[in-house]
């Protein structure tokens, strides 16, 4: 089985932000695999444990991102490509980050292809159904349990809460919710390994995509963080006078209730 | 510039949900005086989509099918691309909603148009809409416009102010047919685990619980006091990781992000990660044992005290004062 997953280098959800001048300072901060890609990964590992093949893991970024590319690898993935977009100096979003994997997608033999439902950076989710689009296969998003049968994919996905059971044929793009599996940590033994395997680095050029097919669509003209949260008042008294208060409070000064 | 403006409505379980309204405020702000004209997919729509237009869509197009009775991607995605064909909008704005998220980039990207996800607030600054939309699940938030294209953009429910419903409003209702085929994907069965129907990222009230509950059965007074609110009942990582809930319950950068009007924390000590999923709550309530807890950094209100004493007290005073 041929797998691929689509992969985000992002912050640590543990990070602070700062921002200046509009822009996201990024000195000192950790990177990471965005989480949710991190199911899209161990899913694809366990995937072809189960039915041989090969996992590829794939990012659109500039040479940073080889970090996460290699823990990747560490991990279990047998083949990394990175398509190095460091020379765009425009703004590029989703628009042209999907066209760019797509490019490189089409030319592959996939059975399925992995990323997560959403990055925890720009939390739009956007990226992996435009690929299903752009590719012309079929989609289902924030799953939470995967099972395939030769051609026949058996899925359950998060609906708000609910779970909805879905079957659907390969070739399928799927995104990945949390519950669907704990994934692993790389291995002293996987890290070493990953050091051998092939990643590749590949430039517009190669995709045959010039800037301007990946001229993004949206502009960003601004970002800033939000006011400072006061921290509020502590009730005093014994419980039930705190909760008399509290209900009264909730009830004429912040009239929620 | 006055624009047409397309604006999905959504009907979850036989019922128009709330975001079909706030579409519409957002619509009528990009129109600039242009038409909004509302879409609406499913069954048995008229009573729906004459909502819409007591909400303030200009006129509501319907497509009816068993086909889209329930949300697929193909069925959806093959019924709007036929709805904007027809009617040729200029911009285009959808909930963002389960539906919403998998529906819309596959329709931009089929139109080979810019998208702006998740936005909560839009106005228009020199003839262009700018969409606010948050960023690190709300540690930080920007400013996007679409440069050129369709201006397409789906909204966060529960951000948006519907405008006042004026039920003796009219427009013109229109079923259209659209060409439904090579459905890829069956849905066999949907399993309810919500409780009483109250979806997390619609919710008006969260009651949420961290690992200070200590157990699932824990979750019991939550519930509780959930229930005499009309609550959805959230979680945090710690309560999800414990297996105290279910992870479809969590809220946090990894997890659902949410902006109720009342966040109930209860025994939730307030990591970063789950700060981002609930600190744009509008009005938010601490209560945990421990006075140094970061979550007292962000609530409005705090108690100092064991949320087993505090809860039942607590569902015991609202019970008086909802009913």
């Amino acid at each position: 089985m041929n797998i691929f997953v689509i992969m985000k280098r992002t912050f640590d959800t543990e990070e602070k932000i700062v921002i200046n001048d509009g822009v996201i300072d990024e000195e000192g901060a950790e990177f990471i695999i965005n989480p949710y890609d991190e199911y899209a990964i161990e899913e694809a590992i366990v995937l072809r444990d189960e039915h041989g093949g090969e996992v590829t893991v794939v990012t659109v970024g500039d040479e940073e991102a080889e970090k996460e590319l290699r823990t990747a690898l560490a991990m279990g993935a047998d083949k990394a490509a990175l398509i190095d977009v460091e020379d765009i100096e425009e703004e590029i979003d989703h628009y042209s980050i999907s066209k760019a994997l797509t490019s490189y997608l089409k030319d592959q033999e996939y059975d399925i292809i992995l990323g997560g439902n959403v990055a925890v950076d720009d939390g739009a989710g956007q990226v992996a159904p435009r690929v299903a689009e752009g590719l012309g296969i079929n989609q289902v998003t924030t799953i939470t349990n995967l099972e395939i049968d030769g051609q026949t994919a058996k899925i359950e996905r998060d609906v708000e809460g609910d779970v909805e059971q879905i079957e659907t044929t390969l070739p399928v793009l799927v995104t990945c919710q949390q519950g669907l599996n704990e994934p692993r940590y790389p291995s002293l033994p996987g890290i070493m390994k990953a050091k051998k395997k092939p990643l590749d680095t590949i430039d517009l050029d190669d995709l045959d995509l010039e800037e301007e097919d990946v001229k993004a669509k949206t502009k960003t003209l601004d970002r800033f963080l939000p006011p400072e949260k006061q921290a509020g008042k502590v009730l005093e008294g014994e419980v039930d006078d705190q909760v008399n208060e509290l209900v009264s409070l909730l009830k004429n000064e912040a009239k929620v209730i | 510039m006055a624009k047409k403006v397309l604006v999905l409505g959504e009907v979850k379980d036989g019922d128009l949900r709330n975001v079909s309204f706030e579409v519409i405020a957002a619509g009528k702000q990009i129109a600039d005086g242009g038409e909004v004209v509302g879409a609406l997919f499913g069954e048995n729509l008229k009573s729906h989509a004459e909502k819409m237009i007591h909400y303030g869509a200009d006129r509501v197009v319907t497509a009816e099918k068993p086909e889209l009775s329930q949300y697929t991607t193909d069925a959806y995605t093959q019924a709007l691309l036929q709805v904007c064909d027809l009617e040729s909008p200029e911009s285009i704005i959808i909930g963002h909603t389960s539906s919403g998220k998998d529906l819309a980039p596959r329709a931009a990207a089929k139109l080979d148009a810019g998208l702006v996800s998740d936005a909560v607030d839009v106005v228009m600054e020199n003839g262009k809409a700018v969409f606010t939309r948050p960023i690190y699940s709300g540690k930080a938030f920007e400013k996007k416009a679409i440069e050129e294209g369709i201006v397409f953009a789906t909204v966060r429910p529960n951000n948006i102010a519907p405008l006042d419903e004026n039920s003796s409003r009219s427009g013109d209702i229109s079923s259209i047919n659209v060409d439904i085929k090579d459905l890829r994907t069956t849905i066999k069965d949907v399993v309810k685990k919500t409780s009483g129907g109250v979806d997390l990222s619609e919710a008006k009230i969260i009651v949420a619980g961290g690992r200070g509950v200590k157990s699932a059965e824990g979750f019991k007074p939550l519930e509780e006091l959930a229930e005499v609110l009309g609550a959805a009942v959230g979680a945090s990582r710690g309560a999800c990781d414990a297996e105290y809930c279910d992870y479809s319950l969590q809220i946090g950068q990894t997890g659902k992000v949410v902006t109720p009007d009342l966040y109930i924390a209860a025994g939730i000590s307030g990591a970063i990660q789950h700060l981002a999923g609930m600190s744009n709550s509008k009005v938010i309530v601490a209560i945990n044992k421990d006075p140094d807890a970061p979550i007292f950094e962000v609530a409005d209100y705090g108690i100092i005290g064991d949320l087993f004493d505090v809860i039942p007290k607590l569902t015991e005073e609202f019970k008086k004062v909802t009913t």
